[in-house]
């Protein structure tokens, strides 16, 4: 066994981001490590990289025990990372980034012609045709990922992690990184690969590890599983237990909800395919995928982020336009983002002014929210939200990741919006807190208000969902509604991979 | 300072104190520190003076507060000042009258503003680079203006600008102090300043929020080219010329270093103009002290320099940082939560 | 043809043009005297502009080096008149000096966590006041050392004086080419400029970096000092003021990123000679006015930062573009 992990744990204030994992990796294999956000692969990937210290546990590299402390630590012992955002330096040349550190020298100068036959043998065997004078900024980014690659094995040769690697990449060059990988593998290297596109984690990967809330799930051949036990693994829950207490009653058609809201044909070229999308007053529509599947980029679409290719939106009255966050914040919508520290929240200001932010925003400047009314409105939305919190005029920043959302939520719950989106609301919150959203996202509901849901907790998904739409590879592909909204269809509709084969 | 509730004081408390300590300082060196007579119907006293000669970077220091707390910084200030100065000049000088020299005056400002915002907002260029671009490029716009001559006019009406006086106050004070009273009033009693700060601290944030951080980023080096465009005024009429080559030469680092004294964040987020211009109260206090205690002049970069320096240890967020943890964590969580940041 | 040199492709350009115009306006340009004054008049000016060079390509921004100019004419003068030291020790002290003055702003830079600009603005009053209270004259220079430096030149063909100045600017920008682009050293200023967390992970010693980066900057100012003493034969605490502009504007014109992390030390010599050059053209004509040199350098600036920041976007949108197709 090249590296063994055993009852590895790791405390964060107030998370137990991992809890006794284990996880073995052989010479001449690449395993997939799989889980959702917050299962715990990045911590795991931290501590393996020196940028974490586990509080417990042991890691051996060849049977001896490990501890690195930083992450050039980890490389000389053996342990190279390649992430999914390419972690070298796109102003400098591709001999340059290949050879930083160990530069060839003459006479105590680089010597660029030494240099550039450095960095063409460690180029060589990968099958790229690159000019290693050019800067790595000229390239594409699968290139890119290979540089990182040759430059992590040349540096460690042991251990290869792969973190995401494949994000940004079309599907031909998925196919050159991974005949990269394999002649990787077969030159004896021990590679952790991480993604959340399943059908990779098929076509690369020997065995599978999976980690849920920062917990050993399971370890697997990946000959002997296949996707749907995987995706339960993954979502933690077995088909059989189907949920009893379902919230919402999906066996009765109850009254036909009057349509509030259509878009038609919205897109994205190359970020989401067309979709179309229908919700009712009163209605919540769950959008259920994997991460990465498209699910936030379709909220973003219909909130006026991320600019469109085609599409269009009308309510009952006449078209709407959505071509901005203003906009789409005049015609009566919300959202509240998954990314809560760079999208969501405004670190240095109070909670009383984040949760007035928006609503001042859309009174124009001239017209302030008053003082008394601020404080009133975050009052009001302690409460409700029970925001843990001494006082209003905290900064958001020194708030709790659960207290941070409920803040964002209030924002938008105090612009009383006719459609909310709300991406991950739950992510990162305690059980207690869970509880609470889901009975808001009901009592919301019942004041008329739609909203489009997207959450990685299938339970909670389908416990709140009238309908649910299944995102899968960029593009909307199933639509499940009443009596079929159950966790088995959606999981099975995730994994569904009739329609592409990747070789 | 528009709303005299505790919380503005306690935030502008440090500048007070020092601008007290400063003060009790000089008169100690020099007891006629203080006095005040009244001659010609007109105050006069050496707290007067500085109060009139803290004008110009008062008022650029105004407009740099609020370019700042979008984590924003404007260079173009002081030569702004020499192009409405020379715009304000040559208007008197081809006769056209005071009302149209103040009036072509500021709307120069505005352009110059406009310039330097669309640069940073439409663009994207980084807001040091946008503005060194008009810093560089103005003084020579404003030589081409007075053809690089110190252009001189005897207008009493607009003279008035740099050396009148209303109810025994200097003009130009009374300039400053409206000026930032306005735009203090303007920030705290509409939106404006909650929406800035906002944009500062996060700007994706904010537009996702439905903040429109475009039009108030260049909203923003507008007014900042609207004080340095009164600043200019202020300085042409208090010579009764438009020396281009000299005119706000340097101002804005000044300008910056009374926003940086004044407490506020080169990082943006937080402001306050009435710590602002105490900030320029303070060096210009310093300046006429130094000189009125008898010690050579010498001495004052070297203070400025000091200033700078504590006062960055004071803001510098690795050392209140390091503060922090040791009172609430001690050192030993210190290392993930940083390699957290690290890793985005 | 590496897209990396357009923009020293585009400074060359310019500055041919520039010579173009200049020779067909004014034929007897065209002369060694020409040149080799070109090379006089702009020496202090291209030697602080290396080390300028060096700190944007870090990322970050000197703002002291004109004060330090200033300061080291003052020191010199001062120590040679009440000293007794003989001229090439005061110089080596002097270097010393700000050497150590930049390496105290880099470590503030790095230990605070401040950005440049604000620390170099304290360094800035710092250097100048030092001046001032050294001395508030003009105080000249008289030293036997110094009339040999003044005096010494290469009578190039055509009657051109090639001074020890000129030379001493040509060499420190071989230095600087030297430095930034076949040193480690050099790779680490890149590296910082390319992005201090990926510079960090690759394995940069950033605090020692940002040290060395500014102590180059500083000895650079220390040099450029001694020339402008050399060529102004005086030490006058009020010289030089501004000059970190110019030569930010001569790095920005020689094609250098003002973000940092891509430019050339060459290009800042070209930018530093393309802005002589529109000043002797301007004085050669005659009847245009000085502040022309001024909104020319402007447009230029602004024509290379828009051109930068267009590169930029065409490479980034080029590559952040998911290619159409399914992915998998």
């Amino acid at each position: 066994m090249l590296l063994t992990i055993r009852s590895l744990t790791k405390t964060f204030p107030g998370t137990k981001a991992l809890d006794g994992v284990r996880f073995d990796l052989r010479a001449g294999e690449v395993h997939a490590l799989l889980g959702e956000n917050g299962a715990g692969k990045s911590t795991l990937i931290k501590c393996l990289t020196g940028a974490y210290r586990p509080d417990a546990g042991e890691i051996r590299l060849d049977g001896q025990p490990i501890a690195p402390r930083s992450t050039s630590e980890a490389q000389e012992l053996g342990i190279g990372t390649v992430y999914q955002e390419v972690n070298l330096l796109p102003n400098l040349t591709v001999a340059q980034n290949l050879c930083f550190g160990r530069e060839p020298r003459r006479f105590g100068m680089v010597s660029s012609r030494e240099m550039k036959r450095m960095a063409q043998d460690m180029l060589s065997g990968y099958g790229i045709d690159v000019d290693v004078s050019r800067d790595l900024g000229t390239y594409s980014v699968a290139i890119q990922q290979i540089v990182a690659i040759a430059r992590a094995v040349a540096l460690s040769g042991k251990v290869l992690i792969l973190d995401e690697p494949t994000a940004s990449l079309d599907a031909r060059e998925v196919e050159m990184l991974f005949d990269v990988v394999r002649g990787l593998r077969d030159r004896g290297l021990g590679i952790v690969f991480v993604t959340h596109f399943l059908d990779q984690v098929f076509a690369l990967s020997d065995r599978i590890t999976v980690l849920r809330n920062g917990c050993h799930i399971v370890t697997e051949d990946t000959a002997a599983l296949d996707r749907v036990r995987l995706i339960e693994h993954m979502l933690g829950r077995a088909l059989e237990d189907e949920v009893e207490h379902r919230a919402v009653d999906h066996g009765v058609a109850g009254p036909v909800k009057p349509e509030m809201l259509a878009f038609d044909a919205m897109s994205r070229r190359g970020v989401v395919e067309p979709f179309d999308l229908r919700i009712a007053k009163g209605e919540v529509v769950g959008l259920a995928g994997l991460l990465g599947s498209g699910r936030t980029e379709s909220a973003e679409l219909l909130f006026g982020i991320r600019g469109t290719t085609t599409g269009t939106a009308r309510d009952e009255v006449g078209p709407v336009r959505i071509d901005s966050p203003r906009a789409a914040i005049a015609a009566g919508f919300g959202f509240a983002p998954e990314d809560r520290k760079t999208d969501g929240i405004v670190a240095d200001l109070s909670i009383r002014e984040n949760i007035a932010l928006a609503l001042q925003a859309r009174r124009g400047w001239a017209r302030p929210v008053s003082r008394t009314e601020q404080a009133r409105l975050a009052e009001t939305y302690i409460k409700r939200l029970d925001i843990r919190t001494s006082d209003a005029e905290k900064a958001v920043g020194e708030l709790s990741g659960g207290n941070q959302q409920k803040v964002v939520l209030a924002r938008w719950l105090a612009m009383n919006p006719r459609f909310l989106i709300l991406d991950e609301p739950t992510r990162g919150i305690d059980v207690g807190a869970h509880a609470e959203i889901l009975r808001l996202i009901h009592e919301l509901t019942a004041e008329g208000m739609s909203l489009l849901v997207i959450s990685s907790e299938l339970d909670e998904l389908i416990a709140v969902s009238d309908r649910v739409i299944v995102v899968r590879d960029r593009a909307h592909v199933a639509e499940l509604t009443g009596a079929d909204v159950t966790t088995e269809t959606v999981v099975r509709a995730i994994a569904d991979h009739g329609r592409e084969e990747v070789a | 300072m528009s709303f005299a509730l505790p919380p503005v004081l306690r935030r502008v408390a440090p500048q007070v104190v020092t601008l007290v300590a400063v003060c009790v300082l000089v008169t100690l060196f020099f007891p006629g520190f203080l006095d005040l007579r009244l001659s010609d119907g007109r105050l006069v006293g050496p707290v007067i003076d500085i109060v009139k000669r803290s004008a110009p970077v008062a008022l650029l220091a105004i407009g740099m507060t609020l370019v700042i707390a979008t984590k924003g910084i404007d260079l173009s200030v002081g030569t702004t000042m020499a192009i409405t100065g020379a715009v304000a000049a040559w208007c008197l000088d081809s006769g056209l009258g005071v009302g149209p020299a103040v009036a072509l005056a500021i709307a120069t400002g505005l352009v110059c503003g406009l310039w330097n915002g669309g640069l940073v907002a439409i663009i994207g260029i980084q807001p040091i680079v946008a503005t060194l671009i008009l810093m560089t490029a103005g003084r020579g716009i404003a030589q081409l203006i007075t053809e690089g001559r110190i252009l001189t006019f005897n207008d009493a009406g607009f003279a008035w600008f740099g050396s009148g006086a209303i109810l025994g106050v200097p003009v130009p004070a009374v300039i400053w102090v409206v000026t930032g009273v306005a735009l203090a009033l303007l920030m705290r009693r509409t939106a404006l300043g909650l929406l800035v700060e906002a944009i500062g601290v996060n700007r994706r944030a904010s537009a996702i929020a439905g903040v429109n951080a475009t039009v108030l980023l260049i909203a923003v080096y507008v007014a900042s080219g609207l004080c340095a465009a009164f600043a200019g005024i202020i300085t042409t009429a208090d010579i009764r010329g438009a020396d281009a080559n000299n005119a706000g030469l340097w101002l804005e680092l000044d300008a910056i270093l009374a926003v940086v004294i004044g407490g506020n964040s080169l990082l943006g987020g937080r402001f306050s103009i009435a710590a602002s211009i105490l900030g320029a109260l303070i060096i210009q206090t310093i300046d006429t002290g130094i000189l009125l205690a008898g010690f050579p002049s010498e001495y004052n970069l070297v203070i400025k320099a000091a200033l700078v320096v504590i006062i960055l240890v004071l803001q510098s967020p690795q050392f209140m940082a390091e503060v922090f943890f040791w009172r609430r964590f001690g050192r030993k969580n210190l290392a993930p939560d940083t390699v957290k940041e690290d890793a985005r | 043809m590496n897209p990396r040199l357009y923009p020293l492709y585009a400074t060359i350009g310019i500055f041919l043009f520039a010579c173009l115009v200049c020779y067909i306006q004014f034929p007897f340009m065209a002369s060694t005297r020409v040149l080799g004054n070109l090379l006089t008049d702009n020496a202090y000016l291209g030697i602080v502009a290396v080390g300028m060079t060096i700190v944007i390509l870090s990322g970050g921004i000197d703002l002291s080096v004109g004060s330090v100019i200033a300061f080291s004419g003052v020191f010199i003068a001062v120590m040679l008149r009440d000293s007794g030291l003989p001229a090439p020790v005061i110089m080596a002290l002097l270097l010393v000096v700000t050497t150590l003055f930049g390496a105290a702003m880099g470590g503030l830079i790095h230990a605070l966590a401040m950005p440049p600009f604000i620390v170099t603005l304290a360094g800035m009053f710092l250097a100048r006041g030092a001046a001032y209270m050294l001395t508030i004259d003009s105080v000249p220079i008289v030293d036997p050392f110094y009339d040999r430096l003044q005096d010494a030149y290469y009578l190039m063909p055509g009657k051109g004086r090639l001074t020890l100045i000129g030379v001493l600017m040509l060499a420190s920008v071989a230095v600087g080419m030297i430095v930034a682009h076949r040193t480690r050293f050099g790779a680490s200023v890149f590296a910082l400029g390319g992005g201090v967390q990926t510079a960090r992970l690759m394995g940069v010693r950033v605090g020692r970096t940002t040290v060395g980066i500014y102590a180059f900057s500083g000895f650079m100012a220390g040099l450029s000092g001694i020339v402008f003493s050399v060529y102004t034969g005086s030490g006058y605490p009020l010289a030089t003021v501004g000059t970190e502009l110019t030569a930010i504007a001569a790095v920005v014109i020689g094609g250098t990123l003002l973000t940092g992390g891509s430019g050339f030390v060459f290009g800042t010599l070209i930018g530093v000679m393309t802005m002589g050059l529109i000043q002797t053209y301007i004085v050669f004509d005659g009847s245009l006015s000085s502040w022309w040199t001024k909104i020319v350098i402007g447009g230029l600036l602004l024509l290379f930062i828009v051109l930068q920041k267009g590169l930029l976007r065409l490479t980034t949108t080029r590559l952040a573009s998911p290619q159409a197709g399914a992915p998998v």
